[in-house]
């Protein structure tokens, strides 16, 4: 799994441009499932078929990044953020192209981190002139950060764990599931989770799913002087109460906890104060889905170096797979309709 | 073009009847063209040119403008208000206004300067410290003309001057209806449905019932952007300039712009030779980004006619500007029918 991990991290995708991490999980996920399929905004949709209900677990192909604003006459280019990129962890950075293009991030002249803001920031592509730049950048372009994957023995430090550890998780989950379930899972790669859950409100109204399910990644509490949470790296992977987007389905909840614990799956449970995650967009679909979230514990969420645990990662997978096998019941949506 | 006589029509968000109606007048005797409102008001056309399509395509532009809304009526006659959509309260003061469905002429007044404390001068007004005058004596006056909830819109006449510009008030976004009007009127062969949203200032509503309605495949929204090529700015900080075409959209805070629609937009306007440019900014939002996320979601980008001084009573935009992006449109509907 560790070569899944580390294909999936170095791949380029910012959000709104996926292409590169779709094409490399449906060649990984296409033998392992029924069929697949990508829909208008990019999501890629694996398939499992079966009975009803149907269960969809959801993981997120996008990775925050920058685009470009502004070419100046001497070739530096103005940027500013996709998704949640705090300034000061970018400066001395390396971001790259999807073509391959490489530049640092560097600011003007500050009197101290206060001052540091996006327009004080620019991205040096060692281009002499603005011409020179225009050959190898366009306005409008994405580039996201450029950090090798390592392994660190129990740990993975990496960029974009947020969240191709959670499509890896889903990955891995398809290639190790039995020929014949008690239900249909999908498995949904979505498209710009980090600028607003975009891809899984439109995938969630198409798959129409009973069940719905974030694969994705959470902050911890364990680390020197952090806010207060009581997730932390090693202790498993977590079942979402809530975050600022969902209050995971009661029903739901008790349901992974009653699989985690009949499997011995170590588990933590998660309040995440701010954060959303995909759940928040599927429990709104139609008429309402019930939803939750398995979550791998990650330190350093949205800082250029992101690290999880090998056996969190595991066991996460292992959540996912089980939470596949066992029969889900067919909710009372209240007027006995179902 | 119709820019003039939609510009002058009050249509606060909730309040686009008066826009609505003209635009209806606008399309009556063409024969190509079908409409129908929808609940929320926005205005549904389908034109039906000899080309059938392969693919529905929605183009959208809103009707509604950023104003004011009235709260409570003061036992002076004064009327307090509140914005409606996002207005910087301090290009308020001492504006002419329009009140409710019958016009009733107003200024906004606020205390003279010798009254003022200090501390008071240093800093801007704040909408609560400003108020509507219409003339009234006191309360029952004022109520025979206005209730609470009547709107107030910015009392400005559009002007052409200058070299080829108009100044008004609402060119955003009665710009973009301008361009779907011009589109929709003349002789040509293109398949298409055009929505004129309601409400799209306060958080894009209009689009996103009027998308689900529609189910386009792929849509473009026709907007009017802030220019700010003026002395005071920083031009990588000027998201377009007058006079250099349509503004294409990449990204903003609600849309991630389709590379693809993104790409046949550049070769619409590379191969007719129609100027555009980059909007070099991610701020703000359109009816793009509610007509993404409808239903199974839809490919969607923005294309926007340069504006300065954009929400407040008078902007300013270059005639040519408006003609390039009908232009623009136009080819680019052409190369994907």
């Amino acid at each position: 799994m560790e070569a899944l991990i580390k294909e999936l991290v170095e791949t380029y995708g910012p959000s709104g441009e996926e292409t590169a991490v779709r094409e490399l999980i449906d060649e990984k996920v296409r033998g392992s499932v029924d069929r697949t399929f990508t829909d208008n905004l990019g999501n890629l949709f694996a398939l499992r078929e079966g009975p009803a209900p149907r269960l969809m677990f959801s993981a997120h192909m996008d990775e925050i990044g920058v685009i470009v604003t502004h070419i100046d006459g001497n070739g530096f280019l103005r940027i500013t953020p996709i998704g949640g990129v705090a300034p000061h962890l970018l400066v001395g950075q390396r971001l790259r192209f999807k073509d391959g293009v490489i530049g640092t991030v560097y600011h003007e002249k500050i009197k101290g981190l206060k001052e540091l803001s996006w327009p004080k920031l620019y991205l040096d592509i060692g281009a002499a002139s603005r011409e020179a730049a225009k050959e190898r950048v366009r306005i409008g372009d994405m580039a996201c950060l450029h950090q090798p994957f390592v392994n660190l023995g129990e740990r993975y430090l990496a960029k974009a764990m947020d969240d191709r550890i959670g499509c890896a998780v889903l990955v891995e989950a398809a290639r190790r599931l039995p020929p014949s379930l008690p239900q249909g899972v999908c498995f949904l790669f979505s498209v710009q989770e980090e600028v607003g859950l975009r891809g899984a409100t439109t995938a969630a109204y198409r798959l129409e799913p009973d069940y719905g399910f974030a694969v994705d990644v959470t902050s911890v509490g364990d680390t020197p002087e952090a806010p207060l949470m009581a997730v932390s790296l090693g202790k498993g992977p977590a079942i979402k109460v809530k975050d600022s987007s969902v209050l995971c389905h009661p029903r739901v909840r008790e349901l992974m906890i009653e699989t985690a614990e009949r499997e011995k799956i170590p588990y933590q449970l998660e309040v995440l104060e701010r954060g959303g995650t995909d759940a928040g967009a599927i429990h709104l679909s139609r008429e309402g889905i019930p939803s939750g979230a398995v979550s791998i514990p990650c330190r350093y969420v949205h800082a250029p170096s992101e690290m999880v645990d090998v056996s969190d990662v595991r066991h996460a997978v292992n959540l996912v797979m089980k939470l596949s096998t066992r029969a889900w019941p067919l909710l009372d949506s209240g007027n006995g309709s179902r | 073009m119709f820019l003039e006589k939609l510009s002058n029509l009050p249509g606060v968000s909730g309040d686009e009847g008066a826009v609505r109606e003209a635009i209806i007048e606008i399309l009556q005797g063409h024969p190509q063209l079908e409409w129908r409102t929808d609940t929320t008001g926005n205005l549904l056309v389908r034109k039906n040119g000899s080309s059938s399509p392969s693919r529905r395509v929605m183009l959208a532009a809103h009707m509604d403008e950023v104003g004011l809304i009235i709260v409570s009526i003061e036992k002076s006659g004064h009327l307090k208000f509140k914005s409606v959509g996002g207005i910087d309260s301090r290009v308020l003061v001492s504006k002419r206004v329009r009140v409710g469905r019958e016009g009733i002429p107003g200024v906004i007044g606020v205390k003279a300067i010798h009254l003022q404390k200090p501390d008071e001068r240093k800093k801007p007004f704040k909408e609560d410290q400003l108020y509507i005058d219409i003339g009234a004596k006191n309360k029952e006056e004022a109520e025979k003309h206005v209730s609470i909830g009547s709107y107030a819109a910015f009392d400005t006449e559009c002007l052409s001057f200058g070299e080829g510009c108009f100044r008004g008030k609402a060119f955003d976004d009665r710009a973009g209806c301008a361009v779907l009007l011009e589109l929709l009127r003349e002789k040509n062969s293109l398949s298409f449905d055009a929505a004129f949203t309601v409400q799209e200032e306060v958080g894009l509503r209009g689009a996103r019932v009027a998308s689900y309605t529609l189910r386009p495949q792929l849509a473009l929204a026709v907007e009017a952007t802030a220019a700010a090529d003026t002395p005071d700015t920083k031009k990588e900080q000027s998201a377009a300039v007058l006079g250099k075409g349509p503004a294409l959209s990449f990204m903003d805070r609600t849309l991630i712009v389709d590379r693809g629609i993104l790409q046949s937009l550049i070769e619409a306007g590379e191969r007719t030779q129609v100027p555009f440019q980059f909007r070099r900014a991610t701020a703000g939002g359109t009816d793009a980004g509610a007509i993404a996320l409808s239903r199974e979601g839809v490919k969607a980008g923005v294309v926007a006619v340069p504006c300065r001084y954009i929400h407040s009573p008078c902007s300013v935009l270059k005639e040519s500007d408006l003609q390039d992006t009908v232009s623009l449109v136009r080819a680019w509907l052409e190369a994907i029918a």
